[in-house]
């Protein structure tokens, strides 16, 4: 029984695992100073706001759904936390609070009116994306702000460990995710609504409530991410996080997760977000520009999801 | 002038058995038989749509083979199927010319385009119809019209319409009435699909009918009363009378000969009025606890139709049910309130809309466990119970898996079946709708099917089987509805059914929407 549970395992991560491991011997040989635990260190330091995203995402695209507002929706919570910090004088966790609700609410909107009058998810979240950046240009009068130093902690090493408090943060949500997926019974609808809502309507189970509540999950992840990524410069910024619906995509595509709902795994997007941060950081220490960066990058999405498809029937692409 | 020979098609059984006909030029040949006769395989193998088994076809003195539709039409044999092919996004003009759109250098011709058109459309009398109109605005009436223009263009030598006047006014009717007198007078030979018998009677030269694959004979205009042509499509069973002997039907564990009486206790489903035209037409029943009440009805007829609505996966525009709770209701808004109200649905396609296909079956038997409100969404899902479940099921259905969390698309017709009853059986209800619960499913399964029925008849739960298969139905209800063309024709007590009398009533319908035909002289 153990054994089998070890097999499955690795059946299911062993190939994501093999290609971290194998870009880590990559670059190890091919640079000089990549082979060192400051560099794994400062990889893993840089990506627990897109894994955070990217597990709210993972947690959409199971459904069948997608959501392109989450980089807006982050900059929009962010300006909240800022606004309340600096306006209001809120101490740090209420406003992180007041954050995270804003883009609970954002989600939930998103998902309501997908869900209740049968609209596309992509284009609802497609004004969402409009509609939040454009409030937290608006909020911000379109200008970064410093918001002080009581945030900075977040995004300092602890000693010892080396590692931040938000990237320990961030893999707590991803285990929660995990659990939320697999365990719960929001994540096995999920996973049956991205399989064949027709099915589930047809079992007299309701769509709509769960996909407003993975909705707004997925928003309230975008706004925790906010907060960290504050603590990362002490800065607000409306103009944070453009184009991370792509990077979250990406990364949840890398993990294995389908476009088409029904399959998926934070812990294997969670990896997917390990192969693009590994990746970029290798290929600045080999000294590539930042357009050959992003060709190369574009290019293993690709091939990701086509060792993905030979390797699985068709029918599951 | 076309001739089939000993022609036979196999598909998991036998669909069209040795079947010879022959066609001559200028006659209408009325084509008739219940479900699964065969005469839509036929058909499909004429216009080339399918290749025969066995067996020759000879046009014009030459063979014919053709291997594909494309070939059939080459050589002036058209098909005007059943259902709609035009695209709703083009013209009536593009619709028609599709394949050979005029042009001038890649650049449409618009206006010798729908100069044809017009001409066509003219030729046909069909003169209100714009050729610059979308065919997705035009109604289901001139839509099928459309198709028969469409399919009929040149001057077929055989021309196969496939109730063609399904859809049909009786303007419309008429309409196409006049165009098959001028197919005749050109030398055009016809056959004809309808469910209409007074249509036949007034139309065809000649009738020949089918039944289980077979054909029964051939008769001349006039020979055939319309009880006739109903004896002759009623399951043999029935003509030979073995249908008076309940013991010929007890394989299937319903041994007792004596009808068993529910109408002295509460209904525990009472329908009536259930009105969504054109498909069903204020349909009233009732269902007691513990009975089996089959409903017959040829294919399209409202079956499925009807138990969607019942469930409330479509909605009603008129109706009311009374359901195990004793009050009379509106229809269930949604599948949402019908499960909760004690309603179980197997549907037709349970690919489509009754399993999770790449799911687990132990996923798939707990789904309509999943239904909880806002805040019990948080509740844990336990896979080990869920698998628990799934093993017992396993072992009491026989469901023929490696392991319970094996996808359910890997599994057969018959498991797959299985696993959907497994899901309803876990759920539990009242009221229990089947349709089609053994089509494409082996032997073996099919008798686990009637073993459940029976079973959920014992425990006093109320069956609503739907069946295109008469002698399924025969062997497993206590009565028998019949829907025909949407409305509810007739109700049959058991164990003794007069399958003919059942058979009369799932054509009854079709006619009765029309009675008052144009005469015509044919």
């Amino acid at each position: 029984m153990k054994k089998n549970r070890l097999k499955s395992l690795l059946m299911q991560y062993g190939g994501l695992l093999a290609a971290i491991l194998a870009l880590i011997l990559l670059f190890g040989l091919l640079t000089k100073n990549f082979f060192s635990v400051t560099t794994l260190l400062t990889v893993a330091n840089t990506i627990p706001d897109i894994t955070i995203v990217s597990v709210g995402m993972t947690l959409i695209l199971v459904a069948g759904g997608i959501d392109l507002s989450v980089g807006s929706v982050l900059a929009l919570s962010g300006t909240t936390l800022g606004v309340w910090m600096l306006k209001y004088k809120q101490p740090l966790v209420i406003a992180s609070i007041g954050a995270t609700l804003t883009g609970a609410c954002c989600g939930a909107i998103n998902g309501w009116v997908s869900a209740s009058w049968k609209i596309p998810a992509f284009i609802v979240t497609l004004g969402m994306l409009e509609i939040a950046r454009g409030a937290a240009a608006w909020m911000t009068d379109s200008t970064t702000q410093y918001i002080g130093s009581a945030i900075g902690w977040l995004s300092e090493p602890l000693p010892n460990l080396g590692l931040t408090p938000a990237i320990l943060f961030a893999l707590l949500i991803v285990i929660l995710g995990q659990w939320l997926l697999h365990r719960t019974i929001l994540g096995r609808t999920a996973v049956a609504i991205g399989t064949n809502a027709e099915s589930v309507r047809m079992a007299g189970v309701s769509t709509t409530g769960p996909l407003v509540l993975l909705y707004a999950i997925c928003g309230g992840l975008c706004g925790i991410a906010s907060v960290i990524q504050a603590s990362k410069l002490a800065l607000i910024n409306p103009n944070a996080a453009v184009g991370m619906e792509l990077s979250a995509i990406a990364a949840c595509v890398i993990g294995g997760t389908s476009l088409r709902g029904g399959h998926g795994s934070v812990i294997s997007t969670f990896f997917g977000v390990l192969i693009i941060s590994i990746l970029e950081t290798g290929l600045a220490q080999m000294g590539m520009s930042e357009p050959i960066k992003r060709i190369i990058t574009g290019g293993v999405i690709i091939l990701a999801v086509l060792l993905d498809a030979i390797r699985k029937p068709a029918r599951d692409r | 002038m076309f001739q089939v020979t000993n022609l036979t098609k196999d598909f998991a059984s036998r669909a069209v058995d040795a079947v010879n006909l022959a066609f001559e030029p200028g006659e209408v040949h009325a084509i008739l038989g219940a479900n699964g006769a065969g005469k839509s395989t036929l058909c499909r193998m004429i216009a080339g749509f399918q290749k025969p088994t066995s067996g020759t076809m000879q046009l014009g003195g030459t063979p014919y083979s053709p291997s594909s539709s494309r070939e059939a039409q080459r050589r002036g044999v058209q098909m005007v199927q059943q259902e709609l092919n035009l695209i709703p996004t083009l013209s009536v003009a593009e619709n028609l010319f599709l394949d050979r759109l005029p042009h001038r250098f890649g650049i449409l011709n618009r206006r010798e385009l729908h100069r044809s058109a017009s001409q066509l459309l003219c030729d046909f009398g069909l003169t209100s119809l714009a050729s610059t109109t979308l065919v997705g605005e035009l109604g289901i009436g001139q839509q099928q019209m459309l198709e028969i223009v469409t399919n009929s263009q040149g001057n077929p030598k055989v021309l196969i319409l496939d109730e063609p006047t399904a859809a049909l006014s009786v303007a419309e009717s008429e309409l196409l009435f006049e165009k098959i007198a001028a197919w005749k007078k050109q030398g055009t030979a016809i056959l004809y699909i309808s469910h209409r018998l007074t249509e036949v009677e007034m139309l065809a030269d000649k009738i020949s009918i089918l039944r289980d694959g077979q054909l029964q004979g051939t008769w001349l205009r006039g020979e055939l009363t319309q009880d006739a042509m109903i004896q002759q499509m009623s399951p043999r069973s029935a003509i030979n009378g073995k249908a008076q002997d309940p013991s010929t039907f007890d394989s299937s564990g319903k041994i007792e000969s004596t009808a068993r009486e529910f109408q002295s206790a509460p209904p525990i489903l009472r329908v009536e009025g259930f009105d969504a035209p054109p498909k069903v037409r204020q349909v009233s029943f009732s269902l007691h606890a513990g009975e089996i009440l089959g409903i017959a009805g040829l294919v399209g007829a409202g079956r499925t139709e009807l138990l969607r609505l019942l469930f409330g996966a479509d909605r009603a525009r008129q109706g009311q049910l009374q359901g195990p709770d004793g009050t009379l209701r509106s229809p269930f808004r949604s599948p949402i309130e019908a499960v909760a109200a004690g309603f179980v649905m197997i549907s037709e396609d349970r690919k489509s809309d009754g399993l999770l296909l790449d799911q687990s079956i132990a996923l798939n038997i707990q789904l309509p466990q999943l239904h909880r409100p806002f805040w019990k969404q948080w509740n844990w899902y336990h896979p080990k119970t869920a698998q628990r479940i799934a093993e017992t099921y396993r072992t009491s259905l026989a469901i023929r898996c490696d392991s319970t969390e094996q996808s359910v698309a890997t599994l057969s017709g018959g498991n797959q079946q299985k696993v959907v009853l497994a899901k309803w059986l876990e759920r539990g209800g009242e009221v229990f709708l089947l349709d089609e619960p053994t089509r494409g499913i082996d032997y073996a399964a099919r008798e686990m099917v009637y073993t459940v029925i029976h079973q959920l008849a014992s425990m006093g739960k109320g069956v609503l089987v739907v069946s295109s298969d008469l002698e399924e139905l025969v062997s497993l209800c206590d009565r028998i509805g019949v829907l025909s063309n949407g409305y509810w024709t007739g109700e049959f007590k058991g164990p003794n059914f007069d399958q003919s009398a059942i058979v009369a009533a799932m054509f009854a319908g079709y006619d009765a929407a029309k009675n008052d035909y144009p005469k015509h002289n044919f």
